[in-house]
């Protein structure tokens, strides 16, 4: 458990997934990728979970969500472990496009 | 937070796109990582402290701003027009340092002391020669590491360098646009320079989407129309002078025959709500979009987007028509207020300065710190007023405000006015020192070709509309207006000619 940065980047400790935190709750969080907690970029991965867990794995440049809305980590690369936090699997959020102005 | 995370995301989804062409050069985004990690080894082994570029766009452009991310040193886009004691003084903010310019300008600025100075073919050549080393995988993830110093156009005073750190440009991306969002075959013409924040935040938000840059180095309506055609261009940001020259050209040849050209945004001035129209009619499959942004903001604050603009033409209504001249509504990431001159809130529709907070406003000057204020919102100097519904209208800068006997004037009120009528071109009005009102009302105007308008019959034209004391004391007539390269009206040279006589 751990009080995220908005812009820490973390690892999976199972797969390739490497994510950066765009919002982070206030109170402490346990973010998991494929069931282990994720890792400081540099860190050794200890191993333990599993890449193959529930969920569909996360995908390059997809913002993740928990429910209340107060935690959103951005996918930077993809992997085969699913993203949750709390026990919760993440959700991606949805685009809203906006007209480009450059 | 850093820059190069948006490349590396490039590289790593969609390495083998094109990610940028210029002249006769293309590189994908797996060639752009590689060539500035090379520059970036290079950029590291030096002791300088800067990148800075005085040269038009080129595919050396982008890997010299990533180049900058990977090595931790700002990167700083100079003027290519400038010369002289005006250049001398910037170059010597950026040393220690490296430069890279055009081949006419190495020998003579080879010589100058702390500047490593590269030609643009050398400096790209030595990056993308496979031979070379790479700096490791991993840059600095402070976000308050500073990205750009980008020097203002200053057409009120002397240039002074904004800071846009990795934070600010990083937010402004991740909040606007969507990675990968963009088809393949999807291209931007980019044609502002290097050293306007739409130039930089072109390379960021396309490299994001995955859009392919197209680079003019220098515009010419022609050069405009042809480059977009040849490389099927399907998105292109124009600042309002262009815009006014490419309709220009299309009405004279009967069309302008851009298949794929699919979105068209304006901005870094006031448009004339003429040359809008008749875009709108010339150009009727492109999306429109206006976008608002100040170099202190990481560039776009508020867009009027397509169906705005659609909105606006087909209506009756004169208040949602007029939103045609309006910036649109704040993007979602940004909290816009009005404030009076107290700093105190304003409602809708009264006029007063613009303030901003968002993750992406810097507000700060290199040695002049942060110009943000406590409760996080940053005066931008223009003043303006959000309607009803949010709509955001811009009328100037606030330090343009003519104040002539204690009532506060805002020119563009009256350059509007002036606008509407049919003999005129163009109008810029300024304030001259007055012994009676310390200040008073003057205006330079552009007739229209074939036209013609008397002092008299304009000055009644304004009287009619707005009260007398905001009706120009005298007129000139001239042949065009001092614009600056992109667009921007430069106030104090009209001062200056009205002053001379």
């Amino acid at each position: 458990m751990a009080v995220l940065k908005a812009g820490t980047r973390l690892k999976s400790a199972v797969c390739s997934t490497e994510v950066m935190v765009v919002a982070a709750p206030k109170d402490e969080v346990e973010v998991t990728c494929g069931g282990a907690a994720l890792l400081e970029l540099g860190a050794d991965a200890p191993g333990g979970g599993s890449a193959d867990g529930e969920g569909e794995g996360t995908q390059i440049g997809k913002r993740y969500v928990n429910e209340a809305g107060d935690l959103e980590i951005l996918c930077t690369k993809p992997g085969e472990g699913s993203l949750a936090a709390g026990g919760a699997l993440l959700t991606i959020k949805g685009a809203k496009p906006l007209p480009s102005s450059d | 937070m850093n820059l190069m995370m948006l490349l590396e995301m490039a590289a790593e989804g969609m390495g083998d796109r094109v990610a940028v062409v210029g002249g006769d050069q293309r590189l994908t985004y797996g060639e752009l990582f590689e060539a500035a990690g090379r520059a970036a080894a290079r950029l590291q082994a030096s002791d300088a402290e800067h990148l800075a570029i005085l040269d038009t766009s080129s595919p050396a452009l982008p890997v010299a701003v990533f180049a900058a991310a990977w090595a931790g040193k700002p990167f700083v886009p100079l003027n290519y027009r400038l010369t002289g004691a005006e250049l001398e003084n910037l170059l010597a903010q950026v040393t220690p340092g490296q430069l890279v310019t055009d081949a006419e300008r190495v020998e003579s600025l080879a010589g100058l002391d702390g500047l490593e100075v590269f030609g643009r073919d050398d400096f790209l050549a030595g990056a993308r020669d496979s031979g070379g080393a790479s700096l490791e995988r991993e840059w600095s993830m402070d976000p308050e590491e500073i990205a750009i110093l980008l020097f203002t156009s200053g057409t009120t005073g002397p240039p002074k360098a904004a800071v846009i750190r990795h934070k600010h440009l990083v937010s402004y991306i991740l909040t606007s646009v969507e990675f990968m969002s963009a088809d393949e075959s999807d291209a931007a013409l980019v044609c502002v320079p290097p050293y306007h924040i739409a130039g930089m935040a072109a390379i960021a938000s396309s490299v994001y989407s995955g859009r392919r840059i197209v680079q003019l180095a220098n515009f010419s309506p022609e050069a405009w129309l042809d480059l977009a055609r040849a490389e099927a261009v399907t998105n292109a940001f124009v600042v309002p002078t262009m815009l006014a020259r490419i309709v220009e050209l299309v009405e004279e040849r009967g069309g302008a025959d851009l298949p794929h050209l699919r979105a068209l945004s304006y901005g870094g001035g006031k448009m004339p709500q003429s040359v809008i129209e008749r875009a709108l009619e010339l150009f009727p499959n492109a999306n429109f979009a206006n976008a608002y942004g100040l170099t202190e903001t990481s560039s776009t604050l508020s867009i009027l987007g397509p169906d705005d603009h659609r909105a606006a033409v087909t209506s009756d209504d004169p208040k949602v028509r007029r939103r045609l001249v309006s910036v649109g509504q704040p993007l979602p990431s940004i909290e816009v207020e009005i404030r009076d001159e107290e700093g105190n809130a304003l409602g809708p529709n009264e006029r007063g300065e613009i303030y901003v907070r968002g993750e992406q406003v810097s507000g700060e000057y290199l040695g002049k710190g942060s110009r943000v204020l406590e409760d996080g919102f940053f005066p931008t100097r223009d003043g303006g007023s959000l309607d009803d519904e949010g709509y955001l209208f811009i009328e100037g800068r606030i330090d343009d405000i003519i104040v002539r006997g204690g009532e506060n004037i805002s020119p563009g009120e009256i350059e509007d006015v002036l606008l509407e009528h049919e003999a005129l071109a163009d109008a810029a009005v300024v304030g001259l020192p007055d012994e009676q009102w310390g200040e008073k009302v003057v205006a330079a105007v552009v007739c229209k070709a074939g036209q013609d308008a008397s002092e008299a019959e304009l000055q009644q034209w304004v009287k009619d509309r707005l009260r007398s004391s905001r009706t120009p004391e005298s007129f000139a007539f001239w042949e065009e207006l001092p614009y600056n390269e992109t667009g921007k009206l430069v106030r104090r040279t009209v001062r200056a000619r009205l002053l001379a006589g």
